[in-house]
């Protein structure tokens, strides 16, 4: 009985060695040696300094920039050591007013009328709190406004926009969106 | 465009399931494959190094008993390591130790493959806890799993027998030759696509308009890759798939989604095999493919459809995405949650207590049934098959014959104990979310009121007692009444139909093979498929359909009627 607690004692050990210790310590190895730049955080620099990552959405405020979409991910949002949903159900009276706000916020924003349309990813938050990217929908009803606040021309912002919507993967996965730090780096330089 | 992903799927799916169901049953019947060169040295070093007798074949109770031990030793490790992950390595953020009744949940959840999670991972668990704690579970449990279904085969393709197989070799095997190769190959193919793999500490970075933000680090691909493969769910963020470092690209997602349901769909393929006669294990898995395409067209539509309230405010586009991301949009997040309740995975694109009511209902259905379309790396199968001998018995009602599966008599102890399989599980989810309903610890934890919160807590002990770990995550389940309840809710949910499922492989095994006669039941047939998927749905519905009535059902009537709470 006691001999054979101990072999199970034993082969958890040895278990945990191979799979907690050395299969991810491999996968380590070979990802730094294969994928250095993914295995890290695919850090985005500019003049050097790491400005974010390509896959972590970050918030954008400011008139002259594309927003994101609403983040739930901590107390401000788009924080990235607290990933996480509203979690708000679809009957529930706090989500139809949040969402009734950003309407509002977002119209007067961009200058448009009460009860035009908005595109549903602008409005709600998204699964991770992380969501780097918006629809092509989105990013265009934002032109007008970041043209304005950048003096520049509206079909020049415009054209930025359609030059980095991502399609479908292969031609079928997922959908077709904009990631939005990469678009407002583009933004920069293109001020600049 | 969506119904083309999800074909595309589907087909993908059954193009894998098929080589890996051969393979695996090669790797079980002992016979050679491609990796002996290199993995049976190491399985001989294993037994070594361990100190176990893998010589002699195990009887039922001696597997169970040492299945038990082993889980059970393994759950002390997790909590443990957790309660002392701030004095052990690995640790840049400087973790203190995980209080008491977390830590008991945790432990109780990776361990039986539920991957519950009440906590966030980035801002809570060491990278030695992940990796050398949960990582591990999320083997062995699969692991676990595997042997209990080959132990079963073997139970039921045997003549006369007394033993069903040796634990310590199924369990290494299952690792070595299955779980092992095809984690390192998934995680290198994860971190190619963007999946983070790394032992750095955080990194804060300057953004664009000169805020700061954090970023977390951690070796995750090597546990995302198990996470999956191993219909584990246990997100290493907090937000699981949804996360960009967990599942960055829509190619991430199909392939993560594929993993889910490779290894349970393979080993209905196996199971064929292994009984001899391939044609036993493809009905089987017809039944599963069935009521997955029904479940997935109820969650997309339903998901399509969106929210009329908000549609009147003026949101254009499908209105349903709270709580999902850009990349994967009403499809891959309708077809995630289908794939990730189908098995008993629990990772999460998408946010389920933002699902429309309907779309959130399949999901927790699909818990409640079992888990048995496809289901757990293991468990799906050994579910199916309970069902399977439910529907023979019930078809030998109908025409008045002593039923039979597989040349074998189903009699009064396999009756017994498949029953027990079905109502522990049941029992659970129905008297522990009727204890929290009705007491002020179970009701203060809910986030949506309405009949959502009614939603929340049934979710969560269906998802505790089907092993399941998705979550309706508004729920605040962090407290002592759901860490304990739901971690003892796992438990039995686990073992309860493990159990009566080792007790009917050692019956079965010891029986003898009756030649089938005229009036024997082809299982093998359509009307068997469509009976199978029948008494599952049945079954299930006549269980949970009141409680189900109350929470979702009459939840998508009021959103439709317009109504906020």
């Amino acid at each position: 009985m006691t001999r054979k607690l101990l072999a199970t004692a034993r082969m958890l050990v040895v278990m945990t060695v191979l799979t907690g210790i050395l299969y991810p310590l491999a996968a380590t190895g070979l990802a730094q040696v294969f994928f250095p730049r993914q295995a890290g955080d695919s850090l985005i620099e500019r003049d050097g300094q790491p400005v974010g990552s390509a896959h972590i959405g970050q918030s954008f405020t400011g008139p002259g920039y594309f927003h994101g979409r609403p983040s739930a991910a901590g107390p401000d949002g788009y924080d990235a050591t607290a990933s996480s949903g509203s979690n708000l159900g679809p009957t529930n009276a706090k989500l139809v007013a949040a969402i009734a706000r950003r309407l509002e916020a977002v119209r007067a924003e961009n200058g448009l009328p009460a009860g035009a349309p908005v595109p549903a990813d602008l409005v709600t938050a998204s699964a991770s709190g992380l969501d780097p990217d918006i629809s092509p929908e989105a990013a265009y009803l934002q032109v007008p406004r970041v043209a304005r606040a950048r003096n520049l021309p509206e079909e020049q912002v415009r054209a930025l926009v359609t030059k980095n919507i991502t399609g479908r993967q292969f031609g079928i996965l997922g959908e077709p969106r904009v990631n939005v730090l990469q678009l407002n780096l583009e933004l920069d330089k293109m001020a600049r | 465009m969506d119904f083309l992903q999800i074909v595309l799927y589907l087909v993908l799916l059954l193009l894998l399931a098929v080589p890996l169901g051969r393979y695996m049953a090669r790797v079980f019947n002992g016979d050679r494959t491609f990796l002996d060169p290199v993995l049976k040295p190491l399985e001989g070093l294993i037994y070594r190094l361990a100190g176990v007798n893998t010589g002699r074949e195990m009887n039922w109770r001696e597997y169970a008993a040492t299945l038990l031990v082993f889980n059970f030793l393994g759950m002390v490790a997790v909590y443990l390591i957790q309660r002392l992950q701030g004095v052990l390595p690995f640790n840049p953020q400087h973790f203190s130790a995980v209080p008491p009744d977390l830590a008991f949940n945790t432990a109780a959840s990776f361990m039986t493959n539920t991957n519950w999670q009440a906590y966030g991972g980035e801002s809570t668990m060491s990278y030695f806890t992940q990796m050398a704690a949960l990582t591990v579970q999320n083997f062995l449990s699969a692991a676990t799993g595997i042997a209990v279904v080959v132990a079963l085969t073997r139970g039921l393709a045997r003549r006369s027998a007394k033993t069903i197989g040796n634990f310590w070799q199924d369990l290494t095997r299952s690792i070595l030759w299955v779980l092992l190769p095809l984690s390192l190959v998934f995680a290198l193919v994860l971190v190619s696509q963007g999946v983070i793999q790394n032992l750095s500490p955080y990194l804060t970075v300057t953004t664009l308009e000169g805020g700061r933000q954090t970023l977390a680090m951690g070796p995750v691909a090597s546990q995302e890759a198990i996470k999956l493969l191993g219909t584990n769910g246990g997100g290493f963020f907090n937000a699981n798939s949804a996360h960009p470092f967990e599942n960055p690209t829509p190619l991430t997602n199909l392939l993560e989604m594929l993993a889910i349901l490779v290894i349970p769909a393979a080993l209905t393929v196996t199971f064929g095999h292994m009984v001899g006669n391939r044609r036993q294990g493809l009905a089987i898995l017809a039944a599963m493919l069935l009521l997955f395409v029904l479940a997935v067209g109820v969650v997309y539509g339903s998901e399509r459809y969106g929210n009329p309230t908000l549609r009147t405010l003026g949101v254009s586009g499908p209105t349903a995405m709270e709580g999902k991301e850009v990349r994967f949009g009403i499809a891959s997040s309708s077809l995630f949650a289908t794939v990730t309740t189908a098995a008993s995975c629990g990772a999460v694109n998408a946010m389920h207590d933002s699902l429309t009511p309907l779309g959130g209902l399949i999901p927790m259905l699909q818990i409640m049934l079992g888990e048995v379309v496809f289901g757990g790396v293991g468990s799906g199968l050994y579910g199916m098959l309970v069902f399977v001998i439910l529907t023979v018995f019930i078809v030998g009602l109908m025409v008045g014959r002593t039923p039979e599966y597989l040349g074998k008599k189903i009699e009064t102890r396999e009756m017994k104990m498949a029953t027990l399989a079905v109502l522990i599980p049941a029992a659970t989810i129905l008297l522990g979310s009727g204890l929290a309903a009705a007491t002020r610890a179970g009701t203060a934890s809910i986030l949506n009121p309405g009949p959502h919160g009614l939603s929340e807590i049934l979710y969560a002990f269906a998802s505790g007692a089907g092993n399941n770990g998705s979550a309706f995550a508004g729920l605040n389940a962090n407290t002592p009444f759901y860490n304990i309840a739901l971690g003892l809710a796992m438990l039995i949910g686990r073992f309860g139909v493990i159990l009566p499922v080792l007790a009917i492989a050692g019956s079965m095994a010891a029986k003898k093979a009756v030649p089938p006669g005229p009036g024997t039941f082809q299982t093998t047939s359509l009307l068997f498929t469509g009976l199978l998927a029948a008494v599952v749905l049945i079954v299930g519905a006549l269980t949970f359909f009141p409680a189900l009535a109350l929470g979702p059902v009459v939840e998508q009537l009021l959103m439709l009627a317009g109504r906020a709470f």
